[in-house]
């Protein structure tokens, strides 16, 4: 279930794909995707163009490709469903590879692989040129409400802590010859959470009380 | 189990994104009574938790693991209004700047695994305490259950979303049993940790679990007058 | 006699693990005082710092501020007010530049534009890290950083002052300095410190703070030579420091407000 997530994907960089608004940035994703969702299966060259405009977008953003599909590995659990679709689908069949197969599974898990990775390069392009801080002022300027930002935007911030504290606590567990491999392990990597937890959140705790201590409200001032 | 774009059809998709944003908007309202000015960066705290350890996948058996959905352990921490707030914003978060699961899937992701397990999770956690002594040592035994419940109930749920708009017809009984099978043991590991991890924090901090309110003794403080011990 | 600009009365606190820090704390500091805030490691003198201005809620006994109890309905007043320079300079500062950190008190204050650029330049001014105003904090050295925290609160150009050691980590030159820049302050000070030279230098009064309460209250010099409480508080004078061979024109006079109480037996 769900892939290993990267680190912070952002791409430092300069192009025009970085500098352009966040928040315009969002809505071409948005549109883009709808457009590719709503594609009806079967219509190849459609979708070949959608990746035409997308390795457009990916070239002129300047991150090298590689950078791009070493992050794809998120979509594997679904790659392999829509390989196991046209052998678990029902309805009429067909030979495909010298293969009999379900038609109707066949062209669903096409479908579903071509835009699935569509979704996964247009997100990933997205994560590479915009920093978290601007998507944050991107989704305030698309109106999403304060408190969703203010929530989002201390997530932003907890998340270096926490990833960076999981980290070092994994490496001290296993330097220590513990690895989870089972169920029996499962107390060890609970009390690591809760722990972490609390470690974090006092960290979190101690900046968050600074700021009110500086007239903070819950709004950054721009 | 992050649903990608394209794996359920457009109608369908609409549809959870539109009860995702009512379930938000209506948890916008309400959660004002549970945030004060502290507990807006323990949402944060807590979206970001159940981020990092979904990259962190605990083995089941045969080879298959799960990570936590944490929708259960962000009701009983940040309360339910709270926590669906918390929890799509992770979605929202997962989507726009790691890829994992679609833009267009992101009502579905938010109302399976987010609405879903928090809702779940939470009456499972009330009904369980009404039933339990009032004491914080049965909390993270509620929350644990509550947990536990929450997803299986979220794969049936994704089921029956398969069922209405997948893309292609699978047998529905074998696909049921499949991901129900498999989601029992993965709610098992949730519920284990969600227990260990709630006791964890409920032992050095109980203020900062909202399940825990309503069973927190007020403390008596000792005075001593000034210079005693001079 | 004039409403003290801090008043702590019978302050007691148990943090949320059940540790009890404060037993009955009563501190009052009127206008234009510098008062040092003396004590051994785990006194509670971080902590009673932290209910100053609200960021801790007293669990018995109260504060106020110029008047103001430290209450929800006051809270902004009383923080812009009360300015805590905190011990650790790395809770203090978030943003990602020195700038932006320290235009981000003012700008909560409604500054904007050339006004928060001056105020934030002049703060770095004064601590002499405007040529870092660009760096992300995290990059500066500790004792730039404890620099850089001090500005966060100067350019709020607070009332009260309070500062939780500031002079750690600081080299001697930096260390004259801040004590030159608290000095032409007209503000009312309580510094937390380790520093007893700091704190003659500085303070004209000094409290003790032991095991959660106050066991002494008077003049600086009274209690740096008072053998007895001194031991009995873990508070050490560094190797061949006197104050008794100081010339007594060096020491500050408290000038405005109360200058100092008796020492309780
Ligand atoms: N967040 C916390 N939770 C629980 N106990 C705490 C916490 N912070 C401090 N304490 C305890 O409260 C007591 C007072 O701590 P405080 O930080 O106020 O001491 P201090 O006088 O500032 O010491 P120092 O000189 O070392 O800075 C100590 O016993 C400490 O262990
Ligand atoms: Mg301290």
């Amino acid at each position: 279930m769900g892939g290993a997530h990267g680190h912070q994907l952002h791409f430092h960089g300069h192009s025009p794909v970085h500098r352009a608004p966040a928040h315009l940035k969002i809505v071409a994703l948005v549109v883009f995707m709808l457009v590719v969702v709503a594609t009806p299966r079967g219509w190849w060259p459609a979708y070949a163009a959608y990746l035409a405009v997308l390795l457009a977008v990916v070239a002129t953003s300047r991150v090298p490709p590689t950078y791009l599909l070493k992050r794809m590995v998120v979509e594997v659990p679904f790659v392999f469903f829509a390989l196991l679709l046209p052998f678990v689908a029902t309805g009429p069949e067909t030979e495909f590879l010298g293969l009999t197969v379900s038609e109707s599974g066949l062209h669903a898990g096409a479908k579903l692989l071509v835009t699935a990775t569509l979704g996964v390069i247009a997100s990933l392009t997205l994560a590479a040129t915009t920093e978290p801080q601007a998507l944050l002022r991107g989704l305030t300027r698309l109106r999403m409400p304060a408190l969703l930002v203010q929530i989002m935007g201390f997530m932003v911030r907890y998340l270096e802590v926490v990833t960076d504290e999981l980290r070092r606590m994994k490496v001290a567990r296993e330097s220590r010859g513990f690895s989870a491999r089972d169920p029996r392990h499962w107390p060890v990597l609970a009390r690591s959470f809760g722990a972490l937890f609390i470690r974090s959140f006092e960290r979190g705790e101690r900046v968050h009380l600074a700021m009110l201590s500086r007239g903070y409200t819950g709004k950054m001032p721009s | 189990m992050h649903v990608p774009d394209g794996f359920l059809d457009a109608p369908t998709s609409v549809a959870t994104g539109a009860v995702a944003v009512v379930a938000v908007g209506v948890s916008l309202r309400k959660a004002r009574e549970e945030l004060d000015d502290r507990t807006a960066p323990l949402a944060g705290l807590v979206a970001a938790f159940i981020f990092a350890t979904q990259m962190l996948n605990f083995p089941v058996a045969g080879g298959t693991s799960g990570h936590l959905m944490g929708g259960a352990i962000a009701a009983v921490l940040v309360g339910p209004w709270t926590g669906v707030l918390a929890t799509s914003v992770v979605f929202l978060v997962q989507c726009l700047l790691f890829a994992d699961g679609g833009i267009t899937a992101l009502g579905t992701n938010i109302v399976l695994m987010g609405v879903t397990t928090v809702v779940v999770g939470w009456f499972v956690f009330r009904g369980v305490q009404a039933v339990l002594p009032r004491t914080t040592a049965m909390v993270p035994v509620a929350a644990g259950i509550g947990a536990f419940v929450s997803v299986p109930v979220a794969a049936l749920l994704f089921v029956g979303l398969y069922a209405v708009g997948g893309a292609a017809d699978i047998p529905l009984g074998q696909l049921t049993g499949a991901m129900v099978g498999v989601h029992v043991l993965i709610g098992l590991g949730e519920g284990v940790i969600t227990f260990l991890a709630v006791g964890s924090i409920i032992a050095v901090r109980p203020d900062l679990v909202h399940g825990a309110r309503s069973v927190l003794k007020t403390r008596t403080l000792e005075v001593r007058t000034a210079g005693a011990a001079a | 006699m004039s409403v003290p600009v801090l008043d702590v009365q019978g302050l007691a606190y148990a943090y949320p693990d059940g540790h009890q820090a404060l037993f009955g704390v009563d501190l009052h500091v009127h206008a234009g005082e510098r008062v040092a805030l003396l004590g051994p490691n785990g006194a509670g003198k971080t902590t009673l710092v932290l209910h100053l201005n609200g960021i801790l809620v007293a669990g018995q006994g109260s504060v106020s501020v110029s008047g103001l109890p430290v209450e929800k309905k006051h809270l902004a007043e009383i923080r812009r007010r009360v300015g805590i320079v905190f011990q650790d300079p790395d809770d203090q500062l978030f943003m990602g530049t020195v700038r932006a950190d320290v235009g981000f008190g003012p700008a909560n204050l409604g500054l904007s534009g050339a006004a928060l650029d001056a105020r934030v330049m002049d703060a770095l001014d004064k601590v002499g890290m405007t040529e870092f105003a660009d760096r992300p904090p995290h990059h500066l050295s500790f004792g730039q950083r404890r620099r850089v925290a001090v500005a966060t609160v100067l350019a709020m150009e607070p009332e009260i002052l309070v500062l939780d050691e500031p002079s750690s980590n600081l080299d001697p030159a930096s260390r004259r300095e801040l004590a030159d820049i608290l000095r032409s302050l007209d503000v009312t000070v309580l510094m937390v410190t380790h520093d007893l030279p700091y704190a003659l230098e500085l303070c004209p009064r000094s409290v003790v703070l032991s095991d959660g309460h106050v066991v002494a209250d008077g003049a600086t010099y009274d209690v740096l030579t008072d053998d007895a409480l001194m031991r009995a508080n873990r508070l050490e004078l560094p190797f061949g420091f006197d104050p008794r061979t100081i010339d007594a024109g060096l020491l500050p006079v408290a000038t405005r407000g109360r200058g100092s109480d008796t020492l309780p037996g």
